[in-house]
Parts: structure tokens; C-alpha cells; sequence
């Protein structure tokens, strides 16, 4: 089966690299691949400028952290975090001080000899950070480290690892599926969809300057609208075709509101007419699905609106993100 | 519920335990009363007289029975040697390599306890004699393990997939070696399921009678074929004693088995 074809991604060193993509899209296995536990068919994956492609996992000095953290059950937190200088035959007393560094670091002191089995879950995360950054890796991969932590924890966790990351510069590639993850960890972000790298760009890029409908959807700008843009450059909005240029936009739920009153447009915004189907109410104001002939979008606002009024959506000209439509799309 | 059910159901209850526990316990009590009986004739309900006089024939020097324990212990021991020695790689190919006829291989193994036994036993035994192999402890061994292999190959097979992959690839990109990863993971972590699986090899070969008649008699006399012996010459006594020795290992074990197959480990088997 083929899962990934055509990738090409290159990382700097001490930079975070975050791979974003909805399940299946082939994360997971890119960085399997780098890891060694998958080969690809073609091409080649280089760490250093040392060709690594058809070395096995345990010669590639990668350090790889799993979305169950795979800790070994039969070992005690300082024998699971020391395993991979026992391998390298470090002396006992050099895995010792490296232990206990780590273990002081990762806030873990005093449960060197204790069974990984008794730890909660954000310790067990913890030991598997120390166990994959006890041999300095020349590169350190992560799948899907956070997806098992209460929320509040890995809130905390993106900032203090954010924070290290700044601190010591680790080379890094995160596996996530979580936007906000990958906008606040990674220095730069390669979008996946279907096996394809569909954009690789600074957080800034992706969520400002997304390079297709595809990624403007993932990153959040999820409402889609057929558009023609006339020769004048005003904005209709409409599935149909005709004179001028077939276009689709994409905007945040939250950069749009919701306007009951008949206000003047102003120069360059979208406005689309139509009637309050659903109500959401999200904490900070409410959420409301508004549809009309030609457009069924989310939009925000601050006040109660009663469903089935007639509103009007309007979205900021530079909210908007603009993508040619294909003929077909509707 | 009417009154009568009230008492009715505890009632019940309490036969169907009472049938239970006799048709465990009865025949058992039996042996425990041959095993002490001194005089137990008809029409006498219970032994006329008690005593250890037959314990001391089956434990002096000219008793055989302490010769053939060690011999059914020793051939026990080597079978689960042999058992193990295919079953661990078997075990592990069948859980962690894409093999397309798996389900026919552990179908296989299970062809000995399949096939009605006399018939394989008598065919063995005329190859052994050919080839030199009846009336030897090899012969023997050799017989118990192409029937304990299947138990063996099966528990190893369903202890080694209970084992997350991600262990395994952890310890492989920590730098361990496909045969360290192997040792140092997942063997430890497989462990408790193949000492189950030891364990039931053993009691099997410890118990097997059939299979041990027709290959290894005259020249190997292990405790089942002496209790054989004893009471197809009316010695109750001396076949009831064996038959206690050999529940000993039987009892022990069984507490011990609980203990190692954990529920993870059941749920992958035949898998």
C-alpha cells in the first residue's frame, strides 16, 4: 500500500519541525520512516549528510518518543531512562549521573527504582521525555506525545517544552493532529494530506497565508463560500458561473459577525444574507450557523440572536482567503 | 417468588454443589482410603485395618517407585526443554511475522491431539524399534513433546502477541540489536506466559501414560506405567500411592499457572 509519496522535507538543526495532518494522512508513517521501522521504496532520508535510508532503527541515533510511550513494564523509571547507554555500553556510574540528571530535570526525583507500572500518566510522559533525551540524539522524533494528557497538562507542557526548546535547541520532528500544538511548539510546519506535503511553512505562513483551500480548512478557516469576482474586483456571492473569476473563500468563524441591524457595507467586505439556523453558545459569545441560497457558514457574535431571524454575515476583506474554484466545485 | 422457591432454590443450589463435589472428591476419596487401607476386602463398606506398611514398600530401595518418579521427572524436564526450544521462535514467528498459512500452522500442531492416539502410538513405536529409537528416554521424550508442542506453541505464540510492538521498537531505537531487543525485552516481558505454558507441558508429560507404554516399556518405567502395573496385578494400594504422588506436582502447579496466564495473555490465544 502507498501512504506517502513524493515527501520532501528538509530540517534544520535545532529546529522543531511539526508533520500536521487529520488521521491517516501519513504523519505517522513519515516519521516512522525516518525512524527506521518502515523502509520507503524510493528515495533517501539523511541525518547529517550521512546517508541513514538502509541502516536498521538501531544504528540511525534517532530517539524516538510514542504516542503510548512504550516504557518497558518489566523495568524500573532509572533502568527504562538508562537503557539506551546500557546499549552503548556507558559505564555504570556515567548512567547513574546521567539518570539523575534527567530525573532532576523531569522533576522526577526520588523514583529511580520505582516500577514504571505505578507512575500516572503525566510522569510516565515524563520518563519517556528523559529516556529519549539520554543519549543526546542527533535527532529527536515525536508521535503524538501529548494526545494521552488532560488538557491542562498539555497546555502547561506545550509552553515548558516550547520553552526548552528555545533553551537547548533540540533537532525535532512532532507528529501531530493538533493545530494549536503544532502553531505554538514548532518553528516551522509541514501540512500532510493524502501521503503529500501540501505545505511547508512558519506557523505564521500556514495560518495567514495558507497555499490551498485544503490547509485554510485545516488551520481553522473552515467556512467555504463560492464566490465570481467581477472585473471591478467586488465580491458576489454565488455557486453559479459567468462573468469573471470563479473563486472560493474561506474565513475563521471568528473573524466573521453576525450583523441583525442593516448597516452600510464598507469597502472590500463580504456580506452574505441569510437566516440563523443553529446556536452555539461557546463562553465567550455565541456561535451561529447562518444559511442562505449560496452559503451555509459559522459566524460569531457577541449577543443573543433568536434562530430563524434574518442577519447579515459580514467578513473583513482581509479575513479573507481567496482560492481559484474549479469548474465543478459547488 | 413464592415461598416454597424461596427454600427451594437454596435447596437446589446446595444438591447440585453436594453431586459436584462427589463426583470430584468421591473418586478421590477413594484412593486417599486405598492408599492407607492394610485390609480392605468384600463386603466391608470401608478398610478393615489402616497403615503405612504399603508406603514402605513403595519408598524401600527395592519399591521402584522413587527410580521411575526420577525417571518421569527427568523425561518431563527434557520434554519441556524441547517443547520450548520450537516453541519460543515458533511462537514468536507466529505472532510477529506476516506468515499466510498461520492459521493452518497452529492447526498443525494441534494434529496429535486430534488423531486418535493408539494408532499414531502403535505406527511411532514400529519406527522407533527401526530406527532404534523404542525403549529410550530420547523415544520417550520425543513422543510427550510432539504432544505437549501443541499447548507450548499455542501459550508462546498467544504470549509473545500480547507484547505491544512499540515496546519492541522502542528498545530497537534506544540501539538494541534485533536479538538484544529480543533478550533484554521481549523474552522478560513474554516470560510468565511461556512458564505457563512449561508448566502445562510438564504436568503432561509427568500424567502421559499412552504414548510412554508403547514406546518406552520394558526399559523405561515411569510412575504411571508402575501404577499401571500395580493395579492390573490387584495391588490397589501400591496404584493408589503412585497415583497421590503424581497429583502432588499436578495440585502445586495448577495454584502456580493461575498465577502466570493473565487474562492478556488467554485473549491472544489461537489468535
Amino acid at each position: 500500500m502507498r501512504v506517502l509519496s513524493d515527501v520532501t522535507l528538509d530540517v534544520a538543526r535545532g529546529e522543531l519541525v511539526a508533520l500536521l495532518g487529520s488521521s491517516g494522512c501519513g504523519k505517522t508513517t513519515l516519521l516512522r520512516s525516518i525512524a527506521g521501522f518502515v523502509t520507503p521504496r524510493s528515495g533517501s532520508i539523511r541525518v547529517d549528510g550521512r546517508d541513514i535510508t538502509s541502516l536498521p532503527p538501531e544504528k540511525r541515533g534517532t530517539a524516538m518518543m510514542f504516542q503510548s510511550y512504550a516504557l518497558w513494564p518489566h523495568m524500573s523509571v532509572a533502568g527504562n531512562i538508562g537503557y539506551g547507554m546500557r546499549m552503548r555500553g556507558a559505564s555504570k556510574n556515567a548512567i547513574a549521573r546521567r539518570v539523575d540528571e534527567l530525573l532532576a530535570l523531569m522533576q522526577l526525583q526520588g523514583f529511580a527504582s520505582r516500577p514504571v507500572t505505578q507512575l500516572s500518566g503525566g510522569q510516565r510522559q515524563r520518563v519517556a521525555r528523559a529516556r529519549a533525551r539520554a543519549g543526546d540524539p542527533a535527532l529527536l522524533l515525536r508521535d503524538e506525545p501529548m494526545s494521552n494528557l488532560d488538557y491542562k497538562v498539555r497546555i502547561e507542557l506545550r509552553h515548558e517544552l516550547r520553552a526548552l526548546q528555545k533553551r537547548i535547541g533540540i533537532t525535532a520532528v512532532y507528529v501531530t493532529h493538533d493545530r494549536e500544538e503544532a502553531l505554538t511548539l514548532a518553528d516551522r510546519i509541514a501540512v500532510l494530506d493524502a501521503g503529500r506535503v501540501v505545505q511547508y511553512a512558519s506557523p505564521e505562513d500556514i495560518f495567514h497565508r495558507p497555499a490551498s483551500a485544503f490547509v485554510a480548512g485545516f488551520m481553522g478557516a473552515d467556512n467555504a463560500v463560492a464566490l465570481m469576482r467581477d472585473r471591478d474586483g467586488t465580491l458576489r456571492v454565488t455557486r453559479g458561473s459567468g462573468d469573471g473569476e470563479r473563486l472560493v473563500a474561506h474565513f475563521r468563524s471568528d473573524t466573521a459577525r453576525v450583523d441583525a441591524s442593516a448597516s452600510q457595507p464598507a469597502n472590500g467586505e463580504l456580506r452574505l444574507h441569510g437566516r440563523v439556523v443553529q446556536t452555539l453558545y461557546v463562553g465567550q459569545g455565541w456561535r451561529y450557523r447562518v444559511q442562505s441560497d449560496d452559503a451555509d457558514v459559522w459566524a460569531h457574535a457577541e449577543q443573543r440572536i433568536d434562530e430563524g431571524a434574518s442577519v447579515a454575515v459580514i467578513v473583513p476583506h482581509d479575513a479573507l482567503l481567496l482560492f481559484p474554484r474549479a469548474a465543478t466545485a459547488g | 417468588m413464592t415461598l416454597a422457591g424461596r427454600f427451594a432454590t437454596p435447596l437446589v443450589r446446595a444438591l447440585l454443589i453436594a453431586l459436584f463435589a462427589f463426583a470430584i472428591f468421591g473418586p478421590l476419596a477413594n484412593l486417599v482410603l486405598w492408599a492407607f487401607a492394610e485390609k480392605w476386602y468384600f463386603p466391608s463398606k470401608l478398610p478393615l485395618e489402616y497403615g503405612f506398611t504399603f508406603w514402605q514398600r513403595v519408598f524401600s530401595p527395592r519399591g521402584n517407585a522413587l527410580a521411575s518418579l526420577g525417571t518421569s521427572v527427568w523425561i518431563a524436564l527434557l520434554t519441556v526443554a524441547v517443547s520450548l526450544a520450537v516453541a519460543i521462535p515458533a511462537g514468536y514467528a507466529l505472532a510477529r511475522l506476516k506468515l499466510r498459512w498461520r492459521g493452518l500452522i497452529l492447526l498443525a500442531f494441534l494434529l496429535p491431539q486430534a488423531v486418535p492416539n493408539l494408532p499414531v502410538y502403535v505406527n511411532i513405536a514400529q519406527v522407533f524399534y527401526r530406527i532404534g529409537l523404542a525403549g529410550t528416554i530420547t523415544g520417550v521424550v520425543l513422543v510427550h513433546a510432539s504432544h505437549g508442542l501443541v499447548l507450548a506453541v499455542w501459550i508462546a505464540s498467544a504470549a509473545f502477541a500480547s507484547i505491544d510492538d512499540s515496546l519492541e521498537e522502542a528498545a530497537r531505537n534506544m540501539g538494541a540489536s534485533a536479538w538484544t531487543c529480543f533478550r533484554t525485552v521481549t523474552l522478560p516481558l513474554a516470560a510468565p506466559g511461556l512458564m505457563a505454558s512449561a508448566i502445562f507441558v510438564f504436568l503432561e508429560s509427568l500424567d502421559e501414560f499412552t504414548g510412554t507404554y508403547f514406546v518406552g516399556v520394558p526399559d523405561v518405567m515411569t510412575l504411571p506405567l508402575l501404577m499401571f502395573n500395580a493395579s492390573m496385578g490387584g495391588n490397589y494400594q501400591i496404584a493408589s500411592i503412585t497415583a497421590l504422588l503424581l497429583l502432588v506436582p499436578s495440585i502445586a502447579f495448577m495454584l502456580v499457572v493461575e498465577r502466570f496466564l493473565k487474562a492478556d495473555v488467554l485473549a491472544m490465544v489461537g489468535r
